[in-house]
């Protein structure tokens, strides 16, 4: 029995919130101290009132054995950036301990540290310094590094002359090279082209199958699955559900992701998302409904009937160019593809909108998705403002309903259109003679 | 497999209690780091600026200038009879060395809240080699001030090689030591943002840049003894002037106090640091 290279033991981390918000100023403290002298003095460990003890993670405890790709999921705030925070050292736990037998690199965030003015190169020696490189290993990597991110031409020009996707690409590149015994990443694959997503996790593959230990945040459930052999799901700060990648991951699918055929109320402002201002909002999200062509509400559809969404939210203040997009998204989080109410030449002169509830629908058209489970993501973006985000809210089943059941290859296909076929018989050739 | 792996290689991370130590041997370990903190602060510094670190020769030259002007000139300032300009400028050469390693390092944790949020390395890392970024324009500064000496014939004593080390590592520790203690509170209160900028210039004038200590009687003299950047002053004007024993005294406050202020302020930055990343 190998010995754990990673052991976590009652892991718990307590985030105080403010509900005032903003920075502690020191005039806050001398206003309280001239005002309320005596309280101060008496309560000094609970000072000001409006506060609340967060646990964003609760006696969390787990072994990781060396060698294993391990991956890390739960929804938003259920305490996975916390976990890995904790693990290299960034921040401190509560209570509980950790032993780590290893060097351990850790990958929160693409990019830490890069300097918009510095150059690619110069970026290349101080990313991988801050990420615990030294400069003998930094120079023998160099050119692999270089290569890998593949923006040779550009490595002496300034990175803020960079598409945002070079600067990804170069950021990653350094990362990968780190040569740690435990290598902890964050959700880092989200970003760049698929392509170099692809290249990126084809990277990781390779230093897994090194002999290094992973462990692996990411909402890519597909990522998870082609990397992980176990996976460890967090609840609100809790350990939920440690065992093998397939099990755990359809759990987590199946937990939090809705099949239905409406969601409202305080179902749905659980999920929301984004950039929400929570006390002055301007736009309120109210539903989200499936209908079929007979305008009865469902969740499951046949392929040749078309699916109604319908998005209902408030403006409470006046909005101007808001913009509401559809993503249907599959069961791997891929998506199929995208929908913009602005596309459409009436919606987009529909430009003031004064306070009050709305209703916008879109008709995905028949015979359009093939025959598979599929999720809708709302977006509600008032730009400058808010942008709300419902991730994946309401999921439907697609049945398919033609002449052939299964077709070879549909494994690989998104979608399904129907596309007309026609073949017709125009004669016998003979040589030499054009028909 | 397993060989690889040593009991020096485990590392415990557990709700930190009390005072911590300094971590010397950590910090040893990244010692690079701080090499590369130096390199990049420098070569940001003068990117897209025209006269790029002629900067570093101007500003010295320019306060040389104006002071002259003013506090010599029109205000009649006495300097010990050591024409004006030389007489400032070293105290003008330590002083700016002193607060730009103050300023600097008191910023230097929020101005690099991003990676502090992402990445793990000593935090002591960034004040220290913020500091350490001002010694460049010491030298270039020094640089100048060599050239003022040939112009007003001036050699300073041979024993300059043995104190200005000193002087130099008395005016790190009190800077490093100030900046690291601010650069922990800067993390909660921003106040220290606004405050610093003045708490620095009125410090200048509690400490002789612009007069020599000889101006003030007896009667508050001591007083200066607090300040460890007077003891650093003014031996560096009796070693390179030449014209009065060194006030041995004072130089040892000064150095006892830096010392003070380095070790307190250190302390105060560990205690501190373990929440840096939570609340920036």
């Amino acid at each position: 029995m190998p010995r754990p290279i990673i052991e976590v033991k009652g892991l718990s981390k307590k985030y105080r919130i403010s509900h005032q918000g903003g920075y502690l100023a020191l005039r806050d403290i001398l206003a309280s101290c001239l005002k309320k002298p005596f309280e101060v003095l008496k309560h000094r460990r609970e000072k000001l009132p409006s506060r609340e003890d967060i646990w964003a993670l609760k006696d969390v405890s787990f072994d990781i054995k060396q060698g294993e790709v391990v991956g890390l999921i739960g929804r938003n705030g259920a305490g996975k950036t916390t976990l890995l925070k904790i693990l290299s050292k960034i921040t401190y736990p509560a209570e509980g301990e950790v032993y780590l037998w290893g060097r351990v690199g850790s990958l929160l965030e693409v990019g830490t540290g890069f300097h918009a003015e510095l150059t690619g190169r110069e970026n290349i020696y101080f990313n991988g310094a801050i990420l615990g490189m030294k400069k003998k290993e930094i120079d023998r990597k160099f050119d692999e590094i270089v290569e890998f991110s593949g923006v040779e031409k550009f490595l002496d020009t300034p990175v803020k002359r960079f598409s945002s996707g070079m600067q990804v690409r170069l950021a990653f590149s350094v990362a990968a090279h780190l040569e740690p015994e435990i290598l902890l990443v964050d959700e880092v694959l989200a970003v760049g082209d698929a392509q170099f997503q692809k290249k990126c996790l084809g990277k990781m593959k390779d230093i897994s199958t090194g002999g290094r230990t992973i462990l692996f945040v990411s909402h890519n459930m597909s990522a998870i699955r082609s990397l992980c052999s176990r996976t460890i799901m967090l609840e609100n700060g809790r350990l939920a559900m440690d065992a093998d990648t397939e099990t755990v991951v359809s759990r987590y699918l199946d937990q939090n992701l809705k099949i239905g055929a409406l969601i409202s109320g305080k179902e749905l402002e659980s999920k929301l998302e984004g950039k929400i201002n929570k006390l002055n909002p301007s736009i309120r999200f109210k539903e989200v409904a499936f209908f079929n062509a007979q305008d009865l509400p469902a969740s499951t559809f046949n392929s040749g009937e078309t699916i109604k969404i319908r998005i209902t939210y408030e403006c409470v203040t006046v909005v101007n160019n808001l913009n509401i997009l559809i993503h249907i998204v599959d069961e791997e989080s891929k998506v199929v593809f995208e929908s913009r109410n602005t596309d459409n030449e009436d919606e987009a002169n529909f430009y003031h909108r004064d306070p009050g509830v709305y209703v916008s629908t879109c008709v995905i058209p028949l015979n359009s998705l093939k025959e598979t489970r599929l999720f809708v993501s709302v977006y509600l973006e008032y730009p400058k403002v808010e942008h709300l985000i419902l991730d994946r809210i309401l999921g439907f089943n697609i049945i398919f309903q033609g002449q052939n059941e299964i077709s070879v290859g549909l494994k690989d296909s998104s979608t399904r259109p129907s596309i007309k076929w026609d073949t017709e018989f125009i004669g016998t050739k003979k040589q030499g003679e054009d028909l | 497999m397993e060989d690889n792996i040593s009991l020096g290689n485990l590392t415990v991370i557990k709700s930190p209690k009390g005072w911590l130590n300094i971590g010397l041997k950590e910090l040893w370990a990244y010692r690079e780091l701080v090499y590369f903190f130096i390199w990049r602060d420098i070569k940001v510094r003068y990117k897209q600026t025209a006269i790029g670190a002629l900067w570093a020769i101007f500003q010295p030259l320019v306060t040389m200038l104006i002071f002259t002007i003013f506090f010599g000139r029109f205000a009649k300032m006495p300097s010990d009879n050591i024409p004006y300009p030389i007489f400032v400028y070293v105290g003008l050469l330590l002083w700016n060395y002193f607060s730009f390693g103050l300023s600097h390092s008191s910023d230097s944790m929020v101005s690099n809240a991003n990676i502090i949020q992402k990445v793990y390395f000593p935090r002591l890392i960034i004040p220290i080699s913020s500091s350490l970024t001002g010694l460049i324009d010491f030298f270039i500064a020094s640089a100048i001030f060599i050239g003022l000496m040939v112009y007003y014939r001036f050699s300073p004593r041979i024993s300059i090689i043995l104190y200005f080390p000193l002087l130099i590592l008395i005016t790190f520790l009190s800077s490093v030591g100030l900046g690291c203690f601010f650069a922990s509170v800067n993390v909660k209160y921003r106040d220290v943002r606004y405050a610093l900028p003045f708490f620095i210039q009125m410090l200048m004038f509690l400490t002789p840049v612009i007069y020599p200590m000889s101006m003030l009687g007896n009667k508050y003299k001591w007083l200066l003894y607090f300040n460890p950047m007077s003891g650093v002053i003014e031996t560096a004007r009796g070693v390179i002037f030449g014209n009065r024993a060194i006030d041995t005294a004072l130089l040892l406050s000064s150095m006892i106090i830096s010392l003070f202020l380095f070790i307190f302020g250190i302390m105060y930055f560990r205690k501190t640091e373990r929440y840096f990343a939570d609340i920036i």
